[in-house]
Protein backbone atom coordinates (compact mmCIF):
# COMPACT_ATOMS: atom_id res chain seq x y z
CA UNK A 1 0.00 0.00 0.00
CA UNK A 2 1.39 3.51 -0.99
CA UNK A 3 1.81 6.20 1.62
CA UNK A 4 -0.83 7.75 2.72
CA UNK A 5 -1.34 11.81 2.65
CA UNK A 6 -2.48 13.14 6.20
CA UNK A 7 -6.82 12.66 6.41
CA UNK A 8 -6.88 16.62 7.51
CA UNK A 9 -8.93 18.53 4.91
CA UNK A 10 -6.74 21.48 3.23
CA UNK A 11 -8.45 25.01 3.07
CA UNK A 12 -8.74 24.43 -0.33
CA UNK A 13 -11.27 21.47 0.09
CA UNK A 14 -13.41 22.61 2.68
CA UNK A 15 -15.75 20.12 4.41
CA UNK A 16 -14.52 17.42 1.99
CA UNK A 17 -11.86 14.93 3.87
CA UNK A 18 -10.81 11.47 2.58
CA UNK A 19 -13.03 8.56 2.75
CA UNK A 20 -12.37 6.01 5.55
CA UNK A 21 -10.70 2.85 4.88
CA UNK A 22 -12.87 0.16 6.14
CA UNK A 23 -11.48 -2.35 8.04
CA UNK A 24 -10.60 -5.70 6.51
CA UNK A 25 -13.08 -7.75 9.28
CA UNK A 26 -15.86 -4.90 7.66
CA UNK A 27 -15.21 -6.67 4.25
CA UNK A 28 -14.75 -10.03 5.59
CA UNK A 29 -18.44 -9.31 7.36
CA UNK A 30 -20.22 -7.48 4.25
CA UNK A 31 -19.07 -10.93 1.44
CA UNK A 32 -19.69 -13.68 4.18
CA UNK A 33 -23.42 -11.55 3.78
CA UNK A 34 -22.81 -11.52 0.18
CA UNK A 35 -22.48 -15.51 -0.05
CA UNK A 36 -25.59 -16.29 2.20
CA UNK A 37 -28.04 -13.96 0.61
CA UNK A 38 -27.29 -14.73 -2.91
CA UNK A 39 -26.85 -18.93 -1.33
CA UNK A 40 -28.35 -20.34 -4.55
CA UNK A 41 -26.15 -18.61 -7.23
CA UNK A 42 -23.63 -19.23 -5.13
CA UNK A 43 -24.14 -22.76 -4.96
CA UNK A 44 -24.78 -23.14 -9.00
CA UNK A 45 -20.49 -21.03 -9.48
CA UNK A 46 -19.38 -23.35 -6.65
CA UNK A 47 -20.70 -26.18 -8.46
CA UNK A 48 -18.45 -25.01 -11.52
CA UNK A 49 -15.48 -24.67 -9.43
CA UNK A 50 -16.55 -28.12 -7.64
CA UNK A 51 -17.25 -30.54 -10.70
CA UNK A 52 -14.03 -28.97 -12.20
CA UNK A 53 -11.89 -29.97 -9.06
CA UNK A 54 -13.73 -33.07 -8.83
CA UNK A 55 -12.53 -34.29 -12.20
CA UNK A 56 -9.38 -33.32 -12.00
CA UNK A 57 -8.82 -35.17 -8.48
CA UNK A 58 -10.88 -38.22 -10.14
CA UNK A 59 -8.34 -38.37 -12.75
CA UNK A 60 -5.18 -37.63 -10.37
CA UNK A 61 -6.55 -40.12 -7.50
CA UNK A 62 -6.49 -43.05 -10.28
CA UNK A 63 -2.60 -42.44 -10.79
CA UNK A 64 -2.03 -42.85 -7.18
CA UNK A 65 -2.38 -46.68 -6.98
CA UNK A 66 0.75 -48.13 -7.64
CA UNK A 67 1.28 -50.01 -11.28
CA UNK A 68 2.98 -53.25 -12.19
CA UNK A 69 5.77 -52.04 -14.53
CA UNK A 70 5.85 -55.51 -15.98
CA UNK A 71 2.81 -55.06 -16.96
CA UNK A 72 2.50 -53.17 -20.83
CA UNK A 73 -1.07 -52.36 -20.56
CA UNK A 74 -1.08 -51.04 -17.07
CA UNK A 75 2.32 -48.90 -18.35
CA UNK A 76 0.36 -47.50 -21.07
CA UNK A 77 -2.72 -46.72 -19.39
CA UNK A 78 -0.79 -44.56 -16.58
CA UNK A 79 0.79 -42.85 -19.60
CA UNK A 80 -2.88 -42.21 -21.06
CA UNK A 81 -3.26 -41.47 -17.36
CA UNK A 82 -1.25 -38.41 -17.45
CA UNK A 83 -2.84 -36.67 -20.64
CA UNK A 84 -6.44 -37.06 -18.88
CA UNK A 85 -5.09 -35.28 -15.89
CA UNK A 86 -3.64 -32.12 -17.98
CA UNK A 87 -7.10 -32.40 -20.35
CA UNK A 88 -8.65 -32.53 -17.14
CA UNK A 89 -7.20 -29.62 -15.83
CA UNK A 90 -7.79 -27.37 -19.05
CA UNK A 91 -11.76 -28.68 -18.41
CA UNK A 92 -11.18 -27.25 -14.99
CA UNK A 93 -9.74 -23.90 -16.10
CA UNK A 94 -12.74 -23.35 -18.44
CA UNK A 95 -15.49 -24.57 -16.28
CA UNK A 96 -13.82 -22.20 -13.40
CA UNK A 97 -13.44 -19.47 -15.51
CA UNK A 98 -17.09 -19.59 -17.01
CA UNK A 99 -18.61 -19.55 -13.56
CA UNK A 100 -16.56 -17.04 -11.73
CA UNK A 101 -16.72 -14.58 -15.09
CA UNK A 102 -20.21 -14.90 -15.20
CA UNK A 103 -21.01 -14.52 -11.30
CA UNK A 104 -18.98 -10.93 -11.61
CA UNK A 105 -19.68 -9.42 -14.77
CA UNK A 106 -23.45 -9.76 -13.68
CA UNK A 107 -22.28 -7.87 -10.88
CA UNK A 108 -20.65 -4.67 -12.63
CA UNK A 109 -23.92 -2.71 -12.02
CA UNK A 110 -23.84 -3.11 -8.45
CA UNK A 111 -20.56 -2.43 -8.13
CA UNK A 112 -21.28 0.93 -9.84
CA UNK A 113 -23.94 1.37 -7.62
CA UNK A 114 -21.54 0.82 -4.40
CA UNK A 115 -18.96 3.46 -5.93
CA UNK A 116 -22.30 5.61 -5.71
CA UNK A 117 -23.04 5.38 -2.46
CA UNK A 118 -18.93 6.20 -1.69
CA UNK A 119 -17.30 2.81 -1.80
CA UNK A 120 -13.50 2.96 -2.48
CA UNK A 121 -12.40 1.31 -5.08
CA UNK A 122 -10.28 -1.12 -3.28
CA UNK A 123 -12.88 -2.03 -1.07
CA UNK A 124 -14.79 -3.78 -3.57
CA UNK A 125 -12.00 -5.55 -4.98
CA UNK A 126 -11.55 -7.15 -1.51
CA UNK A 127 -15.18 -7.92 -1.65
CA UNK A 128 -14.53 -9.92 -4.37
CA UNK A 129 -11.30 -11.12 -3.33
CA UNK A 130 -12.75 -12.75 -0.41
CA UNK A 131 -15.71 -13.68 -2.04
CA UNK A 132 -13.97 -15.66 -4.27
CA UNK A 133 -11.46 -17.22 -2.51
CA UNK A 134 -13.55 -18.75 0.32
CA UNK A 135 -15.37 -19.95 -2.71
CA UNK A 136 -12.61 -21.59 -4.13
CA UNK A 137 -11.13 -23.07 -1.03
CA UNK A 138 -14.59 -24.52 -0.04
CA UNK A 139 -15.66 -25.67 -3.88
CA UNK A 140 -12.43 -26.80 -4.69
CA UNK A 141 -12.19 -29.38 -0.90
CA UNK A 142 -15.70 -30.50 -1.78
CA UNK A 143 -14.30 -30.89 -5.25
CA UNK A 144 -11.52 -32.87 -3.99
CA UNK A 145 -13.39 -35.27 -1.66
CA UNK A 146 -15.58 -36.22 -4.96
CA UNK A 147 -13.63 -37.00 -7.57
CA UNK A 148 -11.19 -39.24 -4.59
CA UNK A 149 -13.76 -40.67 -3.00
CA UNK A 150 -15.43 -41.87 -6.07
CA UNK A 151 -12.06 -43.35 -7.49
CA UNK A 152 -11.29 -44.55 -4.11
CA UNK A 153 -14.72 -46.70 -4.71
CA UNK A 154 -14.11 -47.47 -8.16
CA UNK A 155 -11.09 -49.37 -7.38
CA UNK A 156 -12.65 -50.65 -4.24
CA UNK A 157 -14.67 -52.59 -6.25
CA UNK A 158 -12.84 -53.97 -8.72
CA UNK A 159 -8.97 -54.56 -6.90
CA UNK A 160 -10.03 -53.88 -3.26
CA UNK A 161 -7.50 -52.69 -1.05
CA UNK A 162 -4.69 -53.56 -3.28
CA UNK A 163 -2.43 -50.33 -3.54
CA UNK A 164 -3.80 -48.41 -0.91
CA UNK A 165 -0.60 -48.47 1.31
CA UNK A 166 0.98 -45.25 3.11
CA UNK A 167 2.46 -44.33 0.08
CA UNK A 168 -1.37 -43.60 -1.08
CA UNK A 169 -2.67 -41.89 1.66
CA UNK A 170 0.38 -39.54 1.91
CA UNK A 171 0.12 -38.70 -1.77
CA UNK A 172 -3.66 -37.86 -1.60
CA UNK A 173 -3.01 -35.70 1.20
CA UNK A 174 -0.72 -34.20 -1.50
CA UNK A 175 -3.36 -34.08 -3.97
CA UNK A 176 -5.76 -32.65 -1.49
CA UNK A 177 -3.35 -29.31 -1.20
CA UNK A 178 -2.32 -29.07 -5.12
CA UNK A 179 -6.23 -29.17 -5.90
CA UNK A 180 -7.18 -26.50 -3.98
CA UNK A 181 -3.95 -24.60 -4.43
CA UNK A 182 -5.20 -24.96 -8.23
CA UNK A 183 -8.65 -24.71 -7.55
CA UNK A 184 -8.50 -21.64 -5.69
CA UNK A 185 -5.95 -19.76 -7.92
CA UNK A 186 -8.41 -20.48 -10.67
CA UNK A 187 -10.89 -18.86 -8.85
CA UNK A 188 -9.10 -15.42 -7.80
CA UNK A 189 -7.66 -15.34 -11.40
CA UNK A 190 -11.16 -15.40 -12.72
CA UNK A 191 -13.08 -13.00 -10.55
CA UNK A 192 -10.53 -10.31 -9.22
CA UNK A 193 -9.06 -8.89 -12.76
CA UNK A 194 -12.42 -7.97 -13.88
CA UNK A 195 -14.13 -6.67 -10.61
CA UNK A 196 -10.63 -4.36 -10.44
CA UNK A 197 -11.61 -3.62 -13.80
CA UNK A 198 -14.97 -2.39 -13.20
CA UNK A 199 -13.87 -1.01 -9.95
CA UNK A 200 -11.72 1.48 -11.44
CA UNK A 201 -13.98 2.65 -14.22
CA UNK A 202 -15.81 5.98 -13.69
CA UNK A 203 -19.20 4.60 -11.54
CA UNK A 204 -21.42 5.33 -14.66
CA UNK A 205 -19.20 3.23 -16.89
CA UNK A 206 -20.15 0.07 -14.45
CA UNK A 207 -23.53 1.16 -13.81
CA UNK A 208 -23.97 1.25 -17.83
CA UNK A 209 -22.51 -1.78 -18.82
CA UNK A 210 -24.98 -4.30 -19.57
CA UNK A 211 -24.48 -7.98 -19.98
CA UNK B 1 -24.02 36.99 0.06
CA UNK B 2 -21.02 34.77 1.08
CA UNK B 3 -19.39 32.49 -1.31
CA UNK B 4 -21.38 29.67 0.21
CA UNK B 5 -24.61 30.91 -1.92
CA UNK B 6 -24.31 28.01 -4.28
CA UNK B 7 -23.60 24.70 -3.83
CA UNK B 8 -23.13 23.29 -7.40
CA UNK B 9 -21.61 25.78 -9.72
CA UNK B 10 -20.34 24.44 -13.21
CA UNK B 11 -18.30 26.62 -15.66
CA UNK B 12 -17.94 25.98 -19.56
CA UNK B 13 -18.43 22.03 -19.00
CA UNK B 14 -17.76 20.15 -22.49
CA UNK B 15 -18.29 16.39 -22.64
CA UNK B 16 -17.43 15.01 -26.02
CA UNK B 17 -18.71 11.36 -27.14
CA UNK B 18 -16.89 10.13 -30.34
CA UNK B 19 -17.90 7.23 -32.42
CA UNK B 20 -15.97 6.86 -35.33
CA UNK B 21 -16.37 10.01 -37.51
CA UNK B 22 -18.85 11.03 -35.82
CA UNK B 23 -18.16 13.73 -32.64
CA UNK B 24 -20.93 14.57 -30.59
CA UNK B 25 -20.85 17.25 -27.89
CA UNK B 26 -23.63 16.00 -25.40
CA UNK B 27 -22.53 18.99 -23.02
CA UNK B 28 -21.51 22.54 -24.97
CA UNK B 29 -20.49 24.63 -22.69
CA UNK B 30 -22.62 24.66 -19.88
CA UNK B 31 -22.50 27.65 -17.26
CA UNK B 32 -24.54 26.83 -14.43
CA UNK B 33 -24.90 27.81 -10.46
CA UNK B 34 -27.28 26.24 -8.28
CA UNK B 35 -28.53 27.78 -4.87
CA UNK B 36 -28.44 26.49 -1.57
CA UNK B 37 -32.03 24.79 -0.33
CA UNK B 38 -33.21 25.19 -4.29
CA UNK B 39 -35.32 23.08 -6.17
CA UNK B 40 -34.13 22.44 -9.51
CA UNK B 41 -35.02 20.82 -12.77
CA UNK B 42 -33.42 20.52 -16.00
CA UNK B 43 -35.87 19.69 -18.80
CA UNK B 44 -34.92 18.17 -22.38
CA UNK B 45 -36.23 16.34 -25.22
CA UNK B 46 -34.50 12.68 -24.80
CA UNK B 47 -30.96 13.12 -26.01
CA UNK B 48 -30.18 16.58 -24.90
CA UNK B 49 -27.90 16.18 -22.44
CA UNK B 50 -29.60 15.59 -18.92
CA UNK B 51 -28.13 12.31 -17.71
CA UNK B 52 -24.40 13.60 -19.36
CA UNK B 53 -24.89 17.22 -16.80
CA UNK B 54 -26.27 14.77 -14.73
CA UNK B 55 -23.06 12.44 -14.22
CA UNK B 56 -20.53 15.87 -14.25
CA UNK B 57 -22.49 17.21 -11.68
CA UNK B 58 -22.55 13.61 -9.18
CA UNK B 59 -18.76 13.39 -9.85
CA UNK B 60 -19.61 9.90 -11.51
CA UNK B 61 -18.33 11.15 -15.15
CA UNK B 62 -15.10 13.11 -15.75
CA UNK B 63 -16.01 16.53 -18.06
CA UNK B 64 -13.57 17.15 -21.20
CA UNK B 65 -13.37 20.91 -20.51
CA UNK B 66 -14.62 23.30 -17.56
CA UNK B 67 -14.92 22.16 -14.12
CA UNK B 68 -18.02 21.35 -11.57
CA UNK B 69 -17.53 23.46 -7.81
CA UNK B 70 -19.52 21.63 -5.38
CA UNK B 71 -19.66 23.53 -2.10
CA UNK B 72 -16.84 25.65 -3.86
CA UNK B 73 -14.29 22.79 -4.39
CA UNK B 74 -13.39 22.46 -7.70
CA UNK B 75 -14.11 18.66 -7.98
CA UNK B 76 -11.13 18.10 -10.54
CA UNK B 77 -8.97 18.85 -7.54
CA UNK B 78 -10.10 15.61 -5.72
CA UNK B 79 -8.27 12.31 -5.42
CA UNK B 80 -10.18 9.04 -5.39
CA UNK B 81 -10.49 9.06 -1.61
CA UNK B 82 -12.06 12.50 -1.16
CA UNK B 83 -14.52 11.72 -4.33
CA UNK B 84 -15.65 8.71 -2.67
CA UNK B 85 -16.33 10.77 0.28
CA UNK B 86 -18.12 13.07 -1.78
CA UNK B 87 -20.21 10.63 -3.27
CA UNK B 88 -21.00 9.16 0.57
CA UNK B 89 -21.44 12.10 2.37
CA UNK B 90 -22.44 15.57 -0.27
CA UNK B 91 -24.10 13.78 -2.67
CA UNK B 92 -27.47 11.73 -2.73
CA UNK B 93 -27.97 9.76 -6.39
CA UNK B 94 -31.38 8.83 -7.60
CA UNK B 95 -31.72 6.88 -11.09
CA UNK B 96 -34.29 5.97 -13.63
CA UNK B 97 -34.14 2.68 -12.63
CA UNK B 98 -33.63 2.79 -9.22
CA UNK B 99 -30.29 0.89 -8.77
CA UNK B 100 -31.11 -1.06 -5.46
CA UNK B 101 -28.81 -3.73 -4.84
CA UNK B 102 -31.73 -7.03 -5.95
CA UNK B 103 -30.16 -9.32 -3.27
CA UNK B 104 -30.88 -6.76 -0.32
CA UNK B 105 -34.03 -5.82 1.60
CA UNK B 106 -34.85 -2.36 1.62
CA UNK B 107 -33.21 -1.62 5.21
CA UNK B 108 -30.21 -2.92 3.56
CA UNK B 109 -30.10 -0.95 0.81
CA UNK B 110 -30.61 2.21 2.80
CA UNK B 111 -28.06 0.71 5.29
CA UNK B 112 -24.97 0.60 2.82
CA UNK B 113 -24.36 4.52 2.59
CA UNK B 114 -23.95 4.30 6.33
CA UNK B 115 -21.72 1.44 6.63
CA UNK B 116 -19.24 3.35 3.82
CA UNK B 117 -19.54 6.29 6.01
CA UNK B 118 -18.39 4.07 8.84
CA UNK B 119 -21.28 4.49 11.23
CA UNK B 120 -21.50 1.62 13.57
CA UNK B 121 -24.46 -1.40 12.45
CA UNK B 122 -26.77 -0.36 15.06
CA UNK B 123 -26.95 2.93 14.45
CA UNK B 124 -26.76 2.78 10.62
CA UNK B 125 -29.65 -0.28 11.25
CA UNK B 126 -31.79 2.99 13.14
CA UNK B 127 -30.92 5.60 10.69
CA UNK B 128 -32.49 2.73 7.79
CA UNK B 129 -35.56 2.17 9.57
CA UNK B 130 -36.27 5.97 10.18
CA UNK B 131 -35.35 6.61 6.76
CA UNK B 132 -37.86 3.90 5.93
CA UNK B 133 -40.35 4.96 8.08
CA UNK B 134 -39.44 8.94 6.09
CA UNK B 135 -40.44 7.72 2.63
CA UNK B 136 -43.66 5.16 4.01
CA UNK B 137 -42.41 1.74 4.13
CA UNK B 138 -41.38 1.17 7.25
CA UNK B 139 -43.47 -1.51 7.07
CA UNK B 140 -41.45 -3.09 3.80
CA UNK B 141 -38.37 -2.83 5.31
CA UNK B 142 -37.11 -6.66 5.33
CA UNK B 143 -38.28 -7.05 1.30
CA UNK B 144 -36.37 -7.43 -1.34
CA UNK B 145 -36.67 -4.93 -4.41
CA UNK B 146 -37.78 -7.25 -6.66
CA UNK B 147 -41.36 -7.51 -3.69
CA UNK B 148 -41.64 -4.22 -4.34
CA UNK B 149 -43.30 -1.92 -6.90
CA UNK B 150 -41.60 0.57 -8.84
CA UNK B 151 -43.26 3.54 -6.78
CA UNK B 152 -41.93 1.53 -3.33
CA UNK B 153 -38.05 0.96 -4.95
CA UNK B 154 -37.95 4.32 -5.73
CA UNK B 155 -39.31 5.28 -2.55
CA UNK B 156 -35.93 3.33 -1.15
CA UNK B 157 -33.84 4.72 -3.46
CA UNK B 158 -34.55 7.69 -1.96
CA UNK B 159 -34.10 6.94 1.24
CA UNK B 160 -30.89 5.61 0.78
CA UNK B 161 -29.65 8.77 -1.13
CA UNK B 162 -30.72 10.58 2.34
CA UNK B 163 -28.54 8.09 4.53
CA UNK B 164 -25.86 10.68 5.37
CA UNK B 165 -27.66 13.42 5.13
CA UNK B 166 -26.35 14.73 1.96
CA UNK B 167 -27.18 18.70 1.26
CA UNK B 168 -27.63 18.02 -2.39
CA UNK B 169 -30.26 15.48 -3.95
CA UNK B 170 -29.03 14.35 -7.86
CA UNK B 171 -32.17 12.74 -9.68
CA UNK B 172 -31.99 11.38 -13.14
CA UNK B 173 -35.30 11.20 -14.45
CA UNK B 174 -36.81 9.56 -11.10
CA UNK B 175 -40.51 9.36 -12.33
CA UNK B 176 -39.41 8.21 -16.13
CA UNK B 177 -40.20 4.40 -14.92
CA UNK B 178 -43.17 5.55 -12.98
CA UNK B 179 -46.86 5.44 -14.07
CA UNK B 180 -48.39 8.70 -13.72
CA UNK B 181 -50.22 8.57 -10.26
CA UNK B 182 -46.97 7.23 -8.68
CA UNK B 183 -44.73 9.44 -10.69
CA UNK B 184 -46.25 12.63 -8.97
CA UNK B 185 -45.97 10.79 -5.25
CA UNK B 186 -42.32 10.94 -5.98
CA UNK B 187 -41.83 14.37 -6.87
CA UNK B 188 -44.24 15.89 -4.11
CA UNK B 189 -42.20 13.55 -2.22
CA UNK B 190 -39.00 14.91 -2.90
CA UNK B 191 -40.27 18.47 -2.78
CA UNK B 192 -41.16 17.79 0.55
CA UNK B 193 -37.57 16.64 1.42
CA UNK B 194 -36.50 19.89 0.32
CA UNK B 195 -38.95 21.95 2.19
CA UNK B 196 -38.70 19.78 5.64
CA UNK B 197 -34.86 19.10 5.41
CA UNK B 198 -33.54 22.16 2.96
CA UNK B 199 -31.23 19.48 0.81
CA UNK B 200 -31.28 21.22 -2.81
CA UNK B 201 -33.03 18.79 -5.22
CA UNK B 202 -31.84 18.75 -8.76
CA UNK B 203 -33.43 16.61 -11.01
CA UNK B 204 -33.02 15.79 -14.58
CA UNK B 205 -36.51 15.07 -16.41
CA UNK B 206 -38.96 15.75 -19.27
CA UNK B 207 -41.59 15.36 -16.87
CA UNK B 208 -43.61 18.34 -17.20
CA UNK B 209 -45.01 17.81 -13.45
CA UNK B 210 -41.75 19.11 -12.45
CA UNK B 211 -42.35 22.06 -13.36
CA UNK B 212 -44.91 23.13 -11.06
CA UNK B 213 -42.87 22.00 -8.12
CA UNK B 214 -39.47 23.86 -9.07
CA UNK B 215 -38.36 26.73 -7.93
CA UNK B 216 -36.23 27.27 -11.23
CA UNK B 217 -36.20 25.35 -14.51
CA UNK B 218 -33.12 25.35 -16.75
CA UNK B 219 -34.03 24.42 -20.56
CA UNK B 220 -31.08 22.48 -22.20
CA UNK B 221 -30.84 21.38 -26.06
CA UNK B 222 -28.20 19.84 -27.76
CA UNK B 223 -26.00 20.01 -24.98
CA UNK B 224 -26.38 23.63 -24.46
CA UNK B 225 -28.75 25.88 -21.83
CA UNK B 226 -31.41 27.26 -23.79
CA UNK B 227 -32.84 29.31 -20.74
CA UNK B 228 -33.49 29.29 -17.54
CA UNK B 229 -36.80 30.58 -15.76
CA UNK B 230 -37.34 31.30 -12.36
CA UNK B 231 -41.12 29.79 -10.47
CA UNK B 232 -42.68 33.02 -10.75
CA UNK B 233 -42.97 33.25 -14.50
CA UNK B 234 -43.03 29.93 -15.42
CA UNK B 235 -46.44 30.02 -13.67
CA UNK B 236 -47.80 32.60 -16.27
CA UNK B 237 -46.64 30.56 -18.64
CA UNK B 238 -48.30 27.18 -17.99
CA UNK B 239 -51.22 26.93 -19.63
CA UNK B 240 -49.47 27.20 -23.29
CA UNK B 241 -46.71 25.06 -22.55
CA UNK B 242 -48.17 21.49 -22.71
CA UNK B 243 -49.25 22.18 -26.49
CA UNK B 244 -45.86 22.95 -27.02
CA UNK B 245 -43.12 20.41 -28.89
CA UNK B 246 -40.39 22.60 -27.16
N1 LIG C 1 -21.64 6.67 -23.44
C1 LIG C 1 -22.00 7.34 -24.53
N2 LIG C 1 -21.39 7.14 -25.71
C2 LIG C 1 -21.75 7.83 -26.80
N3 LIG C 1 -22.70 8.76 -26.82
C3 LIG C 1 -23.37 9.01 -25.68
C4 LIG C 1 -23.05 8.32 -24.47
N4 LIG C 1 -23.86 8.77 -23.49
C5 LIG C 1 -24.64 9.71 -24.07
N5 LIG C 1 -24.35 9.86 -25.37
C6 LIG C 1 -25.00 10.79 -26.29
O1 LIG C 1 -24.95 12.09 -25.73
C7 LIG C 1 -26.18 12.76 -25.95
C8 LIG C 1 -26.76 13.18 -24.63
O2 LIG C 1 -27.16 12.01 -23.93
P1 LIG C 1 -27.84 12.06 -22.51
O3 LIG C 1 -27.07 12.96 -21.64
O4 LIG C 1 -28.00 10.66 -22.06
O5 LIG C 1 -29.25 12.72 -22.85
P2 LIG C 1 -30.58 12.74 -22.01
O6 LIG C 1 -30.30 12.23 -20.64
O7 LIG C 1 -31.02 14.17 -22.02
O8 LIG C 1 -31.57 11.89 -22.72
C9 LIG C 1 -27.05 11.82 -26.75
O9 LIG C 1 -27.00 12.18 -28.10
C10 LIG C 1 -26.46 10.48 -26.50
O10 LIG C 1 -26.65 9.64 -27.61
MG1 LIG D 1 -31.10 10.60 -19.61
Amino acid sequence: MSAETPDQPSHAKAGIQKQIQLPFSKAWQISLQGIRIRWMRSLITASGILLGIAFFSFVRTAGLFPIDMTDKEAVSASNRQSWLAIMALLVCFVGIMNAMLMSVTERFKEIGTMKCLGALDNFVVKLFFIEAGLMGVLASLAGWVTGWVIMVLLHLLSKGTEGMVSAFWIASVRELALSVGIGTVITLIAAVPPANRAAKMPPIAALRSEI
Amino acid sequence: MSAHEYVVRTKGLVKIYTMGEEVLRALDGVDLDIRRGEYISIMGPSGSGKSTLFNSIGGLDKPDEGSVFINDVDMAQLDARELAYLRCHTIGYIFQTFNLIPVMTALENVTLPTVFAGMPTDEGLERGMELLDLVGLGHRYHHRPTQLSGGQQQRVAIARALANNPSIILADEPTGNLDLKTGEEIIDLLRKLNRDQGVTVISATHDYKMVNVSDRVVWIRDGKIAKIEERANIDLQIGGMHGEEF
